[in-house]
């Protein structure tokens, strides 16, 4: 609010020296609107984010109050009974592990391309190859769920794919990996797509962050007679430790609220089967079980139910974007 | 690869010591190993780009040098007939996007200006944080919001109009941050210069800043654009398909190629399911040309430093 | 200066955006004409109305209605008719509020629910009307290598769908099948994972024909055994690509797949599911609506010999008056189109059943009523 008066000492970027700022009356009737206008365009945007928030919970709340069952933790799903019963227990656990095995898989990767970008190409090629990998992340989710569902699917993720008959038969002793007979909309493609539909994103932040480690961190290595390998290890991983980690938490967030390649590919297992926690499984995330129904929206009850699901998966989001940002903070702006 | 690149400990000079001090032999195979791994990465992550861009290409390519394509809608035609084109969901899209563009550019720029030029204090801080959820925000969530908002509050039908307001959310932060960037890197003495000038506060910022990062905002826009013109989960919530022509964003259904793409995607006939995939080349032609657009912009007015 | 770099950039975008924008075209008829097998000729017999109509509904009758749309605008350039699939709900919400001119539902209009009242009150004081127009049978089909034909009666089914019954040599399954080799394999079963008005009608066939083994009530949610896929299209894909699998689709859906489709068997013997065996099962059910009000009561329990019994009947919900003339002319050619002999039959192509005649012609005389 007394940004156009007295400015304290850290100024922000373009604070003019104060003694101008005594200008005509008509200057500065013009810069106190146009303050006021950008302080408003901020304003709004905050109060868009409140907003999506009250509005989920006003319109999930008589819903809420009508379930049944433990909306935390009940699988069942059935908001039209009288009363409603409808739990989330079974959509958070496949929207984890769906966005937990996603970034298992491409952070490693990222790292490595970032690396490779800024480490190892060649100056001329490192351009158009980021623009390659940033060209992933131009591919529209809806193809994403096409190409993996008909195209992907069959060759890594069908119950003879050799893939996943070897991780069932090296792993199957654990119950992430269970053998299960789900054809080929299981959660190891679920993720497997979500991996490559956040590569880019993961990449693009961690190169950057590899960009900016000091010059003189890598000399120092490289003068004491450290190979490349052991440059990176040194002075360029440490550096930008807390980078790689925000970057995958914006991954993660992508990954949680992804809807229609999802939707595409995942199977709905029965409510007749037991309960498998195994990547193998079918299951539906918040966002395809919201996307999967949205023409079903006939009554405030059933709505109140999807929004429901809907506003957890903001909060979900919400908090993962925020650890994000600690990250970013502690170790100063980007 | 994985215990490759992500096992790297926090070391200190000491650990730079002591590995230097194994055999060279070994430190050499394992600095060409490492070389191996991360190129291996990039290989990897090169296959699915190139894998989904000839899928598309050798499904989609067929139907896009028939002239109707371009022209035509998909009025009267049925799964099983061919014929017709996409032009009713380009429009649609393109549309949508430009509605978006309106609404969610202003807003942008003026939070991108408070953040950069006046911004400090608790609420700086806020609108940072915020800008940053909304980054993060999954589109299907800023669907349900404008759902809950325009339809079971207000009472409206699901329009076009609808579906930009949900993706006006997913558009702002994307041009917030790009145009954030640009500002910062507009020197100093520029807007000294001009304040010597004695040109009061708003006009150096709107005649000398913002053209200074005028590319830099472009860019923002086009890869804004860009992500919206991809995005399905609003179009399935708020926006139903049609295969008619309408221009009208408060009335009526209206196409875009995402929801053509998911209409017929659910038939099993052939030409159904050759315009699927004509539909998506179109989409990916129409957002990679404008994100690759977008950088170009960039780098051809980028800021001198 | 910086500016004027991008001025030509931006002319081009604008310039582009009006080009596009001023060389569109929904008129299809030359583009469109190239298929097969049209039976679109027809409307010759009709008068062609000028104007729009709008419509919303049931998803179920959607590609019936958009070939017969087709087949009708390509005949009648100045009509323009708009079929909106959003649901039988939604279709019978918005009809009532005034929104569309006619809605397309599964169900006819419920007296108890006040839809009847709210709908004679939209049709300004007249009678709403519950045409059937669109019988769409629902398919158990089938992918086992080697099995051409396949007989199954509703409590096996209902025990297949329930998981109670797990492979497909199963002497209930086998008993059935004398001549057929079944093979040892484990059954997989499909389902939609989506709400869906084809769950619960395939539901109501269970838990009609069925009450012992299917004991839920039915619903749009699937309570039984299997692998949930989204939409129609999902089921279909799953049997297709997955061996010795099972699922309840519209009949379209399997045909256009090439998929087995199981006959059933409902105690007069195995019948073959064909448009007049399904004819048979409408023309046996009763008449529940009174006047030119169509609404049908459907026996899944049917006897009757020849009769397919696993179906869901699309009505179109009209004002019997009430609409403005220009609206009523084109209605009124629209839906006598819909109901002539020869729509209908037509209607077979794609994966539908023409309605029984004893049927049509009541269809046809309501249509001649509407004033």
């Amino acid at each position: 609010m007394s940004a156009t008066t007295a400015p304290p000492p850290g100024q922000p970027a373009g604070d003019p020296p104060a003694s101008l700022l005594s200008g005509t009356g008509t200057s500065r009737t013009g810069d106190r609107l146009f303050a006021a206008a950008t302080r408003g365009s901020s304003a709004l945007v905050v109060v868009l984010v409140a907003l999506t928030g009250a509005f989920l919970l006003w319109k999930a709340l008589p819903a809420l109050q009508k379930d049944d069952v433990n909306f935390l933790t009940s699988r069942v799903w059935q908001p039209a009974g009288e009363p409603p019963r409808f739990g989330i227990a079974a959509l958070l656990w496949t929207t984890v592990l769906s966005a937990a095995f996603a970034l298992l898989l491409a952070v490693p990767v990222s790292v490595g391309v970032a690396l490779f970008l800024t480490h190892y190409a060649p100056r001329r090629l490192a351009r158009p190859l980021a623009y390659l990998v940033d060209l992933l992340a131009a591919v529209p989710s809806i193809i994403y769920g096409l190409w993996g569902a008909y195209v992907l699917g069959p060759v890594i993720a069908g119950v003879d794919s050799p893939p996943r008959k070897a991780l069932e038969t090296v792993l199957g002793w654990v119950p992430l990996f269970e053998k299960t007979g789900v054809a080929r909309g299981n959660v190891f493609l679920a993720s497997v797509v979500l991996a490559i539909m956040i590569l880019p994103i993961i990449t693009a932040i961690s190169r950057e962050v590899f960009e900016q480690v000091p010059v003189a961190n890598i000399e120092a290595a490289l003068a004491l007679g450290a190979t490349r390998w052991e440059t990176i290890r040194v002075s360029v991983l440490p550096f930008g430790r807390p980078g790689v980690i925000s970057a995958s938490m914006l991954g993660l967030g992508r990954a949680l609220g992804e809807t229609i390649a999802v939707t595409i590919i995942l199977s709905q297992p029965s409510s007749l089967d037991r309960f498998k926690l195994s990547i193998f499984y079918g299951g539906e995330t918040f966002a395809s079980k919201i996307a999967n129904n949205a023409s079903e929206f006939s009554t405030p009850q059933k709505t109140g139910a999807y929004i429901a699901a809907g506003l957890v998966l903001f909060l979900v989001t919400f908090a993962v974007n925020a650890v994000a940002r600690v990250f970013i903070t502690r170790r100063g702006e980007v | 690869m994985a215990t490759a690149t992500i096992e790297a400990p926090a070391s200190g000079p000491g650990s730079v010591h002591s590995s230097l001090h194994r055999s060279a032999r070994s430190r050499k195979a394992r600095d060409r190993l490492a070389t191996l791994v991360v190129l291996l990465c990039l290989l990897l992550a090169m296959i699915p780009l190139a894998w989904i861009l000839w899928t598309v290409l050798s499904r989609g390519a067929g139907l896009l040098g028939d002239a109707h394509w371009w022209t035509n809608s998909q009025r009267g035609i049925t799964a099983r007939r061919v014929g017709g084109g996409a032009y009713h969901a380009i429009v649609g899209t393109l549309l949508m996007a430009l509605v978006t563009a309106v609404i969610s550019v202003p807003i942008a720029l003026g939070t991108a200006i408070y953040l950069v030029e006046y911004g400090r204090g608790t609420f700086a801080r806020a609108v940072t944080f915020m800008v940053d959820v909304l980054t993060g925000i999954p589109s299907i969530v800023a669907a349900l919001f404008v759902y809950a908002l325009w339809v079971t509050t207000f009472g409206f039908q699901r329009v076009a109009f609808a579906v930009s307001l949900a993706l006006v959310l997913l558009m702002i932060p994307v041009v917030v941050r790009s145009t954030e960037e640009m500002l910062r890197l507009v020197p100093r003495d520029l807007r000294e210069a001009s304040y010597a000038l004695g040109v009061p506060r708003w006009k150096t910022i709107v005649k000398v800043v913002l053209p200074t990062a005028f590319s830099g905002i472009v860019t923002g826009i086009m890869l804004g654009l860009a992500r919206v013109m991809g995005e399905t989960a609003p179009l399935l919530i708020l926006g139903p398909y049609t295969t008619s022509i309408n221009m009208n964003i408060f009335h009526g259904n209206m196409a875009a190629l995402p929801t053509f793409i998911n209409q017929d995607r659910n038939q099993a006939l052939q030409p159904a399911l050759d315009r699927v995939w004509s539909a998506a080349l179109t989409l990916i032609i129409i957002v990679m040309v404008l994100s690759l657009a977008g950088r170009a912009v960039s780098r051809l007015g980028s800021v001198k430093k | 200066m910086k500016l004027k770099r991008f001025s030509p950039l931006a002319a081009g975008l604008v310039v582009g955006a009006l080009l596009l924008s001023a060389c569109g075209s929904d008129n299809n008829s030359s583009t469109g004409a190239g298929t097969s097998d049209s039976a679109s000729p027809a409307a010759a017999a009709g008068t062609c109305a000028s104007g729009t109509l709008n419509a919303e509904g049931s998803s179920a009758q959607q590609n019936a209605i958009d070939e017969v749309i087709a087949s009708f605008t390509s005949d009648c350039a100045d009509a323009t008719i708009n079929y909106n699939p959003t649901g039988s709900g939604a279709g019978i919400t918005q009809f009532t509020a005034g929104q569309v001119d006619f809605a397309g539902s599964d169900s006819a209009l419920k007296a108890e629910a006040g839809e009847v009242a709210k709908a004679k009150q939209r049709c300004q004081g007249n009678d709403a009307w519950n045409l059937p127009m669109v019988t769409g049978p629902i398919a158990i089909a089938y992918n086992v290598k080697g099995v051409d034909s396949l007989v199954l009666t509703p409590e096996v089914a209902a025990k297949i769908f329930k998981g109670a019954i797990k492979t497909w040599d199963d002497p209930a399954v086998a008993a059935l099948n004398k001549n057929t080799k079944l093979p040892s394999a484990a059954i997989k079963v499909f389902f939609r994972s989506d709400e869906s008005g084809t769950t619960e009608n395939f539901q109501k066939y269970l838990s009609g024909a069925a009450p012992k083994v299917w004991t839920d009530a039915p619903s749009k949610t699937w309570p039984g055994a299997g692998e949930g896929r989204e939409k129609s299209s999902g089921v279909a894909e799953g049997v297709k690509s997955t061996a010795d699998s099972v699922t309840y689709v519209e009949w379209s859906y399997a045909k256009d797949n090439n998929l087995g489709v199981s006959q059933i068997d409902n105690g007069a013997g195995p019948v073959q599911l064909t448009g007049e065996a399904v004819g048979k099962a409408v023309a046996a059910a009763k008449q529940a609506g009174t006047g030119n009000d169509l609404r049908l009561s459907l026996d899944y329990t049917t006897q009757e010999a020849g009769a397919y019994p696993i179906l869901l009947v699309t009505y179109e919900v009209v004002c019997s008056k009430g609409l403005d003339a220009g609206k009523t002319a084109l209605l009124k050619d629209f839906l006598t189109f819909f109901s002539s002999t020869q729509t209908q039959n037509s209607l077979e192509q794609v994966g539908y059943a023409p309605l029984p005649e004893q049927v049509r012609t009541k269809v046809e005389a309501a249509v001649k009523a509407i004033s």
